[in-house]
This record gives C-alpha cells, sequence and structure tokens, in this order.
C-alpha cells in the first residue's frame, strides 16, 4: 500500500528503499559470517592453488558474495595473464 | 514455574530498558507476579527508567557472590505490589557474573515470580551472553534503520544458534509519516529482511520521554500510543491474539484533527 503510494507519486528515489538494497548486501557478508579477515584468507588460498595452474593478475583479483534473489553465490573474477604449457608426460 | 523472557538487541540505544520496564509494568498490572532484572552490569539503568533509583541496597552481584540473599535485593516497586526489580551492580563489570551463575539465579527466581524479565545490555559479549543464558524466550528490539536491522539480524543469528530461544519481533520508534514518504522501512520491509515473528510495534512517541522524564511506564498512560502498543504486546505474552495495532500518521492536517478529536485507528 505504501509501496504503490511511493510509486504513483514517483518516489523512486524514497530512501528506504536504499535502506533495504544496502541491508540485503551487508546482510549477505554478515550471515556468510566471514571476517574481512576471513575474506582475505579466502582470496589467498585460492591465488595459491589456481596459481599453480595459469598465471594471473593478483592485482585484478576479486572475489565477492552476490545475492541472487535467495541465493547466494561466491563470485570469483581472476584475469589471467598466461596459462601454462601443460607438460605432456604426466 | 514462570517463564523467563530476555529483552535484547545488539545496538544499544533502540529502546531495550524502555521495553522492558513497560512489559513488566504491563503484565504487573494484569496481575501476574512479574521480577525485571537488570542485566547491564555497570551501566544500570532500569531502576531509574522504573522510577525505583533511591530504593537501591543490594544488587545483582550481590546475590550471585552471596553477599545478599535475593528477597533482600529485589526492590519492590512504587505502584505494584506484585512488581520487583533486582537491580544491575554500578561499580563493577559484566565479568563479575557468568552465564552459568545467571542460569541458576533465574531458575531460582521462576519459582516464585510468574514472568522474569531480563534486561540485556547492547553487544554481544559476556553481558549479552549472561543476560539470555536463563531465558526461555527473546525478544528482539529494532528501529526502522539500517544500524538497527544490521545488529538485531546479527543477534537473531546467535539467538538460532544455540537453539534454545525463538526469537520474537519487537518493532520500536516507528514514524507512520516517515514510512508514508517512503523515507523510513515498514513493518513488511523489516519482518522480510530479519525473517522472524513479529510480536509488536510500538510507534514513536514523546510521551516515552515524558514518562522517563517521570519514572513512570507509559503502559499506565492511557492517552499514550507506545503506551497501547505496549498494551497489546502483554496481552500478546499473556496467550491473547491482539491484531497489529495500525500506524497512524498524525502530522497532517487531517491527522492532527483526529488526534484532537480522539479517534482511534
Amino acid at each position: 500500500m505504501f509501496d504503490l503510494f511511493a510509486k504513483v507519486f514517483g518516489r523512486d528515489d524514497a530512501s528506504k528503499e536504499v535502506a533495504k538494497e544496502r541491508l540485503r548486501l551487508v546482510l549477505v557478508h554478515d550471515r556468510a559470517s566471514l571476517s574481512p579477515q576471513a575474506m582475505e584468507n579466502l582470496k589467498n588460498d585460492l591465488l595459491k592453488v589456481i596459481s599453480e595452474y595459469m598465471d594471473i593478475d593478483d592485482q585484478g583479483f576479486r572475489v565477492d558474495f552476490s545475492r541472487h534473489d535467495d541465493a547466494m553465490a561466491l563470485v570469483a573474477n581472476i584475469p589471467i595473464r598466461s596459462v601454462k604449457r601443460q607438460s605432456l608426460s604426466k | 514455574m514462570g517463564e523467563a523472557i530476555v529483552i535484547t538487541s545488539g545496538k544499544g540505544g533502540v529502546g531495550k530498558t524502555t521495553t522492558t520496564a513497560n512489559l513488566g509494568a504491563g503484565l504487573a498490572k494484569d496481575g501476574h507476579k512479574v521480577a525485571l532484572i537488570d542485566a547491564d552490569i555497570g551501566l544500570r539503568n532500569l531502576d531509574v527508567v522504573m522510577g525505583l533509583e533511591n530504593r537501591i541496597v543490594y544488587d545483582l552481584v550481590d546475590v550471585v557472590e552471596g553477599f545478599a540473599k535475593l528477597k533482600h535485593a529485589l526492590i519492590k516497586d512504587k505502584r505494584f505490589e506484585n512488581l520487583y526489580l533486582l537491580p544491575a551492580a554500578q561499580t563493577r563489570d559484566k565479568t563479575a557474573v557468568s552465564p552459568e551463575q545467571m542460569r541458576d539465579l533465574v531458575e531460582q527466581m521462576k519459582e516464585e515470580f510468574d514472568f522474569v524479565l531480563i534486561d540485556s545490555p547492547a553487544g554481544i559479549e559476556q553481558g549479552f551472553k549472561n543476560a539470555v543464558a536463563g531465558a526461555d524466550k527473546a525478544l528482539v528490539v529494532a528501529t526502522p534503520e539500517v544500524s538497527s536491522v544490521r545488529d538485531a539480524d546479527r543477534i537473531i543469528g546467535l539467538l538460532e544458534a544455540q537453539e534454545k530461544h525463538k526469537p520474537f519481533l519487537i518493532i520500536n520508534r516507528i514514524r507512520a509519516d516517515m514510512v508514508k514518504k517512503g523515507d523510513m522501512m515498514d513493518i513488511d520491509d523489516m519482518i522480510e529482511i530479519l525473517a522472524i515473528e513479529l510480536l509488536g510495534v510500538v510507534p514513536e512517541d514523546e510521551a516515552i520521554v515524558v514518562s522517563t522524564n517521570r519514572g513512570e511506564p507509559a503502559v499506565l498512560n492511557s492517552q499514550s500510543r507506545a503506551g497501547e502498543a505496549y498494551r497489546n504486546i502483554v496481552r500478546r505474552l499473556q496467550g491473547e491474539n491482539v491484531p497489529m495495532m495500525k500506524l497512524e500518521d498524525e502530522s497532517g492536517f487531517f491527522g492532527r484533527l483526529r488526534k484532537l478529536m480522539g479517534f482511534k485507528g
């Protein structure tokens, strides 16, 4: 009802929408119960593992939680400099 | 055997102590034997909100340490002879009491009282752990603000992790005029985000400031909208099914007129 009111009167900028969106994002982090430190550790571990297979740009390397409706995903953006040549012999 | 209810929030200043005082006074008015425990050791305030600050002799820590008997530390309310307060110690800190000691104390008090309400300190550390230790039920107070909702979410997570408490939400200090303009989260927004059962909604009300000034809980003031909201929560705590109060905008011309003429929604 109030949402309708806000829409009818063109309040797309209603500050409660900003509040809800910011809360959604911050709660995804909070609920995943990963501290900034733990997030950093996860990033470093991923970096270590992936570096064994390819040369990656650790400056552009990003790991973040992302929310799609009710589901949550861990999204990593990993810029690759070059892929190491696979050795043919095992 | 009574029921122990902890009033908590995570964030400070959202109305835990006011809520505890009002629910306690409301339950006592309805004839129940009620004890309030101020678990905010070092920063006690429930005594001033209740207007009982001049009667304190012994406190919670004195009882736990065996220095005073429970019946000597309990302060009888001025208005209701079936309402008691166990004040917090002011000169000690949270570590003076352990969760085990609190559990034993609350257990002992439940034998004598119908309701034991525990006013939790802000935060998630030992003071919070002490406050929830003996509780059968938890009420989480949150205002429609980002910081308060975030902290409430954290507290709900901690309570649910214990698998002992089923937390209920009390939305405090909501303003119908701001909700209407889309500048404040409404009831549905908060329930959607926090995903727990709603126990009550208390509107922002100047009468709370006045009643705190005087040390007289607003629940006893029949003119106060917040008082009415607290009376509804008190009835729900007794198992009654009371519909949620309609949020009323009293800011506009018609709102003021309605208020003047004494209409209630």
